[in-house]
């Protein structure tokens, strides 16, 4: 088993959040992992992206190389097109559809998601609505992270252990729409995909 | 033994309380604050009774490391690359007076400058100290070379210096905790010299001495470390020399077939000239890999014509500057490039930003606003996440150098006649290198106008307490600018005009004033 995964946004989206519950199930997988990550000036709302790479063999590199992953999770769609160089041909494009626009030159939405929807294996979700539905607007990264994890050989369900151990501190009710906006997530992906 | 899930700073600040450490000193700064987090926010550190606080600067945290290590105990040091020019004065000195109980140095690189303002190497500085010093490979190696750093600097009794990049410091692998039971701490135990600290130059010279005696010592050790390897490789063409992570690239880039050619990965220094010897010698040329500066390519090349064939950063084999990466290194290695994807042209560069409702911001209007009606004025500011003032839309800074530099430099310019001539600085910077820069702008009672920026954190790196905090007023009063030209505002939008208006009065007046605009940070806040 191998498999790399890039995940992108903005500073400030949650990114490290994602990135944590599928390290530590992997990590509790018995996998190798490997996962560098943004901390630091670009948090501030510039582009941050976190490289992923679990494996059952030993890892050498914490960066994924050019046109190797195998899933590229997003939580901004023109996020979502700066990392296309470090995707496989066959590679899953998972991305947000909501823009975060805090540059005055952020080009029109219409041609990013025709940009998104030109990958052989797309899947654009408005992960904000989904969120709201879950009554957690902030939760837009457990949607993605939802949604992502059908394209992961991980168990979903140990990863959403792994949110009620993160979410666990602020109690009960945050835990459980956390939960459900994995769900939201998760079944809108497999709604897409047909499984 | 369990695994974790470590960064490398996680790795190294885990393996220095496993390792019998008493106190961790250290201001925060990308790539190294997590090292010193780790430890503040650890249950068995805390239990240990471990001393973490933050220190005001790093050369303030070097001393009281330096201080620790005289009383006996063992004392580690962190802080970001640039930190360590700060703490350079005490850092090269610590090297002289030696150390008592074991002293680490932990200093993070940040090549590419993600979050810093250049890419300098810390390897010189351990060359420059010539004391030994360690540099992981990987996350493992970052616990198992600490929890060595601090024996070798007892055995040796000097400092020692660890070099992170920003890549081995932010990302995260599993790690095997090798030491379940920490080792005890030092008890109390002065050093056996009353004199080994005094650094007069009659002692300076025995105490130098005696440290240049250890050099072959230090080299020795490096020859036969665990973290210098060498495999001999058929393909005798090419040796290949690989610092730190960059032995990762080019496992990567060999993947399961292996490297053919025979490889040094250097993690201890001082470089081990033996096993550099058998490589050059043993090959018709030598590739070097190496984060940051070519350091070890340099020294490698020699300065004559004669010296052996050599590749790397300086002969364009590899990018000059920033760090390496699976693509320039394969490239570097002859592998053709993957076909991949290009990034479509609607993509455009998103530098950080200020967070929305910033205090900051509202501080930067009133500046410009001011500031438009002093055609000459100049702006001169400082590190912090103010520095993002620089960028539309404010576009409100005219200098960042170094922690510290915005009222030195605007003292500076306006000893040259340049005026007005302001500071911005935050409170965290203030308090770690401006007091004494405004002690020199008032002791020549200096028509320079401060402004500081008190969001009542340090910001930057994610909201560190700030050594000013509810001290700032009685630190500038304290060092002597006067009552009336001491004020503190609050910068909001409904204060816009009042603000202006001051700072536009305080501007001209020809000496020192100090304007403290004083809201939290909402980051922080929330
Ligand atoms: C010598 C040195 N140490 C540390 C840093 C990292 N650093 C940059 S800005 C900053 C904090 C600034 O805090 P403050 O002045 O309060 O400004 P704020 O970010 O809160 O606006 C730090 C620690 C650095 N660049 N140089
Ligand atoms: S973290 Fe605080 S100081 Fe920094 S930009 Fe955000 S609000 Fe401003």
């Amino acid at each position: 088993m191998k498999q790399d995964i890039i995940i992108a946004g903005v500073g400030g989206q949650g990114l490290l959040t994602i990135a944590g519950v599928i390290g530590a199930t992997a990590l509790k997988a018995g996998l190798n992992v490997k996962q560098s990550e943004v901390h630091g000036m670009a948090q501030r709302g510039g582009a941050v992206v976190s490289h992923l790479r679990l494996s059952s063999q030993p890892i050498a590199s914490d960066l994924a190389p050019e046109g190797s992953a195998h899933l590229l999770l997003s939580t901004e769609p023109m996020e979502a097109l700066r990392y296309l160089p470090l995707l496989r041909q066959d590679a899953w494009l998972v991305s947000n559809k909501n823009p975060v626009q805090n540059i005055s030159a952020y080009p029109s939405l219409e041609a990013l998601w025709k940009r998104i929807g030109e990958w052989p294996h797309p899947m654009l979700l408005d992960a904000d609505e989904l969120a709201r539905s879950a009554d957690v607007r902030r939760a837009s990264n457990v949607v993605m992270l939802g949604a992502a994890s059908v394209f992961i050989p991980l168990s979903h369900e140990r990863m959403k252990d792994e949110i009620r151990s993160i979410f666990d501190r602020k109690g009960s009710a945050i835990v459980e729409k956390n939960i459900n906006a994995f769900d939201l997530g998760r079944a809108a992906a497999l709604k897409i995909h047909g499984k | 033994m369990q695994s974790y899930l470590w960064l490398g700073d996680e790795a190294l600040a885990q393996a220095a309380i496993d390792a019998g450490l008493s106190g961790v000193f250290a201001y925060p700064g990308t790539p190294s604050t997590e090292i010193t987090e780790y430890i503040q926010k650890s249950k068995l550190a805390a239990e240990r009774g471990i001393h973490s606080k933050w220190s005001c600067n790093e050369k303030t945290a070097m001393e009281e490391a330096i201080g620790m290590s005289f009383a006996g105990k063992r004392a580690m040091v962190c802080m970001k690359h640039v930190g360590l020019n700060v703490a350079a004065d005490a850092f090269i000195n610590s090297a002289i007076t030696g150390a008592n109980g074991g002293l680490v140095v932990a200093s993070a690189d940040d090549p590419s400058m993600h979050s810093s303002q250049n890419e300098q190497d810390s390897r010189f500085y351990g060359q420059f100290a010539q004391i030994p010093y360690f540099e992981p490979s990987s996350q493992q190696e970052a616990y198992d070379l600490t929890l060595q750093a601090f024996d070798v600097s007892e055995r040796h009794g000097v400092p020692v210096l660890i070099r992170l990049t920003t890549r081995m410091a932010h990302s995260r692998a599993n790690v095997i905790r090798r030491v379940e039971t920490p080792r005890d701490q030092n008890s109390l135990h002065l050093p056996a010299d009353p004199r080994q600290f005094v650094l007069l130059p009659a002692i300076a010279r025995r105490n130098y001495s005696r440290l240049l005696q250890k050099a072959p010592l230090f080299e020795q050790e490096s020859e036969v470390s665990e973290f210098n390897q060498y495999v001999e490789g058929p393909d005798r063409r090419m040796g290949i020399l690989a610092c730190g992570i960059a032995i990762n690239y080019i496992q990567e880039v060999y993947g399961e077939k292996g490297c053919p050619h025979s490889l040094l990965k250097i993690g201890r220094y001082p470089i081990p000239r033996k096993l550099v010897n058998r490589l050059v010698e043993s090959c018709e040329s030598v590739m070097v890999f190496e984060d940051g500066y070519p350091m070890v390519e340099e020294l490698v090349r020699g300065l004559t014509s004669k010296g052996p064939h050599v590749r790397g950063r300086l002969d364009g084999t590899l990018p000059r500057d920033g760090e390496l990466s699976p693509t320039c290194v394969a490239k570097a290695l002859g592998f053709p490039a993957p076909e991949t994807a290009k990034v479509p042209a609607e993509v455009v560069g998103r530098p950080p930003s200020m967070c929305r409702g910033c205090p900051h911001a509202n501080t930067f209007e009133f500046i410009v606003e001011a500031v438009k009606s002093f055609p000459q004025a100049r702006v001169f500011s400082d590190i912090g996440c103010y520095t993002l003032g620089a960028l539309p839309p404010y576009e409100a800074i005219n200098s960042c150098v170094d922690m510290g530099a915005s009222i030195t430099m605007a003292k500076g310019a306006s000893d040259a006649g340049l005026h007005p001539s302001l500071a911005v600085i935050g409170d965290s910077t203030f308090a770690h290198s401006g007091l004494t820069g405004l002690l020199d702008v008032v002791s020549e009672k200096s028509p320079v106008t401060i402004v500081i920026g008190d969001n009542l954190i340090t910001g930057m790196t994610g909201g560190q307490p700030s050594a000013a905090y509810q001290r700032l007023e009685q630190l500038v009063l304290g060092i002597g600018v006067e009552p009336q030209h001491l004020h503190v505002v609050v910068p909001l939008p409904v204060n816009h005009e009042v603000n202006v208006e001051l700072l536009k009065k305080e501007m001209e007046y020809p000496g020192p004033s100090v304007i403290i605009a004083r809201r939290a940070c909402v980051r922080a806040a929330v």
